[in-house]
């Protein structure tokens, strides 16, 4: 072949791979103003791996638990990697992905996700799946939740996902077009409003009580993992006061930490010992904790690392102490700019 | 496997390698087998009749032959000796043999056709009948499964099997190469329905690599793309609203659901086609064109050979000139003569002949009486044009004389671009008033709705902002605006010859940036993956 039509041929490739890329970038969702959700599972790539303490699971985990106050009370170092309706075996693959990067002393697992043994909605599969990077695990991860309408190879280029995203484009896709800002605080998605809890819904009543066999099955691969890695499995249920936790579900639960040795925290039967108060503590009437609600569950919960799991204080290690001088600036800076925020909005 | 998924997509990409790759020898082997690949792909049931269609057919076509050469080979052997008589004798012996092979290849496959399309319909029809003379009881329906594209490649295979018998066509020997021929993949899909000479001439040869025929083929399975994702699939929603709802979109929506309907369709089955031609042209492979911009066209006569030509040829040849020249059809023409006169009696066989085509493509396309209406409102628009044909030629000659009278020049209403114009625009909304039929619900509602359209005062619904109610969004309507608008310039530039040979003499970045340009265009703006209904082709059903 001749030398110019090698060069044509290469120069054509790279023109349309460099626009596809380009045209990809541009039209994947930002989530940095809005659904910022979408942010977390990345965010925790850029980050030093060297957590003592990993919390995975939905928004029960990224929305009640402020690993800020674990560090300033208890001197632990920890990291959520939760997301919106984050399932069992997203949990799972989570995990696997984690411990390619470094082995925590324990692992906190929230376990409303129990009630999921199917996959559920593309959209929170893509706020969990497409942040982390490409491994075996995201593939199997992809592969397991999967709805009927999603395709492997929308997830391989998004472009395919998105392509009709070229109608709604806003600023902040040209803004973030190739850069990005943090948004969270060691995955804590911080929030300060308040609508207090008023009329709890009663769960309605089920067919069947049973946990999912699936759900079952991830949750058994999650503990035999950790055993295998020497890594404690600490299960949570978070004080959201719905989705409704049923009794049965409760029973099921405390069961499977007992066989398998587990330690296992349910929130909702600590209201007392941990102070909340839903008239001030949720920002959506009892589903989520607002700032005041997660630092009350944090300062409770580092008791139970420091004493039950054995997690040590590490305030004394000056490499960690500088990483979080800056972090608790940024905590603070943000606490401050969104009571602000809250006190224009209350005034309008 | 649609032809607009990833895993065609993978499929073709992959088939490609391999077939350029393999000892060219074997392509056409391996074409077979990717056939059948992909027709398991489908339901693994659907293997099965194409198999029953191919070996019913191969071994009847064989057979018929094979009485043909015993025919010859005793009249040469026997020259001398044979009276002319017996020679009449025997060839009629022979006929009449070649004829029950045909027909018992008529029977099973159409047969098959039959029971798999049309016995749902004929229980319907059942239980209207046991229901209007008042009985109680009613037939349960059978969940039949239609294979993929079996009306095609039925039809394909039997045009084969009478072509052999009229001895227009050799018999094709070897069994999977004729395999080949009813399997070809991307035929199966929505057509064309080929002939065998035609497909053969290229079916079997070996097709070393060309760059330029490979483009070309990927070129027109792009533009394939972009009809059906760009354009059918996102006006689609809108048709489905309104013909979906009726008790909510009556009058002018009717007219705009028409409309809609006769883009969507063009774009769908001319896509389609688009692809399989572009298909088979990557693997070196010519296939019959099937449009030839339909929409151009001045009467529904000419329409209808400008529109789906393949499946309008075959039913000319192999129902209309037989049923034309059959014994009885002469007898009824004789005695059409007799008792209507020369000039009504000489119309008479065509009128039967054609009503007996119309009514057959109207089944074609659908077992519904929609369908039938469909068929026969086709057939009494072409017969009444043609009979009118002497009353429009008096108002032409009225209005050329009355205009000439004052005129410099001659004026002849008929050259007049206006009046071609306008010959195109009625043949685009009678044909799509006849295509209602084919999405109401049933008969008496679409002729309600058609109805609507002359009674319902309601046109401020095409400028007061209603039509973005339709689920069409105003980036929808300007996304099919100007699809519709490149595919009225490409209609117009293809008048003058092949618009890729055109783009190919370019320079290589014009050339580039067009292609480069088409290929975002069906990125973004097709209406595939989630949000958007994966549409099968329309035409796949049939």
């Amino acid at each position: 072949m001749e030398m110019r039509k090698i060069v044509k041929i290469v120069l054509s490739a790279a023109f349309i791979i460099g626009s596809l890329f380009l045209l990809q970038s541009l039209l994947v969702p930002k989530y940095m103003s809005e659904v910022v959700e979408g942010r977390l599972i990345a965010e925790y790539y850029g980050e030093e791996k060297d957590h003592d303490v990993i919390f995975i699971g939905d928004c029960e985990v990224y929305e009640n638990f402020s690993p800020k106050v674990l560090w300033e009370n208890y001197g632990i170092n920890s990291y959520i990697r939760g997301s919106a309706q984050q399932l069992i075996w997203q949990s799972y693959y989570l995990l696997e992905d984690t411990l390619r990067y470094e082995t925590p002393d324990a692992i906190v697992f929230n376990i409303l996700a129990m009630q999921y043994n199917q996959p559920q909605k593309e959209a929170y599969n893509r706020m969990t799946l497409e942040g982390m990077k490409w491994s075996v695990s995201k593939v199997n991860a992809i592969r397991a939740s999967m709805t009927r309408d999603e395709k492997f190879l929308d997830y391989v280029f998004p472009l395919l996902r998105y392509h009709a995203r070229w109608s709604k484009l806003e600023k902040e896709d040209v803004e973030y077009l190739f850069r990005t800002e943090k948004m969270s605080h060691n995955g804590y998605y911080m929030r300060v409003d308040v609508k207090p809890a008023e009329n709890v819904p009663e769960g309605k009543i089920l067919a069947d009580y049973r946990f999912g066999e699936n759900a079952y099955a991830y949750l058994d691969k999650m503990t035999a993992l950790c055993k295998e890695k020497g890594i404690q499995l600490i299960l949570v249920k978070a004080p959201s006061l719905y989705p409704y936790w049923y009794d049965e579900w409760e029973a099921q639960m405390e069961d499977y930490a007992e066989k398998n040795g587990l330690l296992y925290v349910n929130f909702l039967e600590l209201m007392k010992e941990t102070g909340l108060d839903f008239s001030k503590d949720t920002y959506d009437a009892g589903l989520h904790l607002n700032l005041s609600g997660a630092e009350k569950i944090s300062a409770y919960f580092g008791e139970i690392l420091r004493n039950e799991a054995g997690i040590k204080d590490r305030r004394g290690e000056e490499k960690l102490k500088a990483q979080w001088k800056e972090k608790i600036m940024f905590y603070e800076k943000e606490k401050e700019r969104l009571y602000l925020e809250e006190k224009e909005r209350k005034k309008t | 496997m649609l032809f607009t998924s990833y895993e065609f997509v993978g499929f073709l990409l992959l088939l490609l390698i391999v077939y350029y790759l393999i000892p060219k020898k074997y392509q056409w082997q391996f074409l077979l087998a990717a056939g059948y690949v992909f027709y398991f792909m489908a339901g693994a049931y659907c293997l099965l009749y194409i198999i029953v269609t191919t070996v019913t057919i191969y071994l009847l076509a064989c057979k018929i032959e094979n009485l043909r050469i015993e025919q010859e080979d005793f009249l040469k052997e026997n020259k001398a000796v044979l009276s002319k008589e017996e020679k009449k004798l025997f060839k009629n012996g022979i006929k009449r043999k070649q004829w029950r092979a045909l027909l018992i290849g008529l029977f099973c496959n159409l047969g098959i056709l039959a029971v798999v399309k049309y016995t749902n319909f004929a229980i319907y029809n059942v239980n209207m009948a046991l229901y209007l003379f008042g009985s109680g009881k009613q037939l349960g329906f059978f969940d039949i499964a239609l294979p993929m594209g079996i009306s095609f490649y039925t039809f394909q295979a039997l045009g084969y099997m009478i072509d052999v018998y009229r001895g227009a066509v050799k018999a094709e020997r070897n069994p999977f190469r004729f395999a080949l021929f009813v399997s070809f993949f991307p035929q199966l899909v929505q057509g064309p329905i080929s002939r065998f000479d035609d497909l053969r001439k290229t079916l079997y040869q070996e097709h070393p690599f060309d760059i330029k025929t490979v483009s070309f083929g990927l070129q027109r399975i792009l533009w394939g793309f972009f009809k059906k994702l760009v354009i059918a699939d996102r006006i689609l929603v809108g048709v489905n609203e309104i013909v979906q709802n009726p008790e909510s979109y009556g009058g002018a929506y009717v007219f705009v659901g028409m409309l809609f309907y006769a883009l969507e369709l063009y774009a769908d089955f001319t896509g389609g086609i688009d692809i399989t031609i572009g298909v088979a042209q990557t693997l070196g492979i010519t296939v019959i064109e099937n449009f030839n911009r339909p929409y151009f066209s001045k009467s529904i006569k000419e329409y209808w050979r400008r529109w789906h030509i393949t499946m309008g040829t075959w039913f000319t040849d192999y129902i209309f000139y037989p049923i034309s020249v059959c014994k009885p059809m002469l007898q009824f023409s004789k005695f059409s003569r007799e008792h209507f006169g020369e000039v009504i009696g000489k119309r008479m066989p065509v009128y039967v002949s054609s009503f007996a085509v119309w009514l057959a493509t109207g089944i074609w396309h659908g077992a519904s009486w929609n369908f039938v209406v469909w068929g026969l409102g086709n057939w009494a628009l072409i017969m009444l044009s043609q009979e009118l044909a002497p009353l429009y030629r008096k108002f032409h000659e009225g209005v050329d004389g009355l205009v000439n009278r004052h005129a410099e020049r001659k004026f002849v209403l008929e050259n007049t671009g206006y009046y071609r114009f306008f010959q195109i625009i009625r043949t685009i909304f009678l044909m799509s008033c006849l295509r209602s039929f084919d999405c109401y619900r049933d008969v008496p509602l679409t002729f309600r709705m058609l109805g609507t359209m002359f009674r319902d005062k309601n046109w401020h619904i095409l400028w007061d902002g209603s039509l973005l109610t339709l689920g069409l969004t105003g980036i929808d309507y300007a996304v099919l605006s100007g699809g519709l608008f490149l595919l009225i310039f490409v209609s117009l530039l293809q008048r003058s010859g092949s618009i890729r040979e055109r783009i190919a003499k370019k320079p290589y970045p014009v050339r580039f940036a067009v292609w480069f340009l088409l290929f975002l265009t069906v990125l973004l703006m097709g209406a595939y993956g989630i949000g958007y209904d994966a549409s099968q082709f329309i035409y796949n059903q049939f």
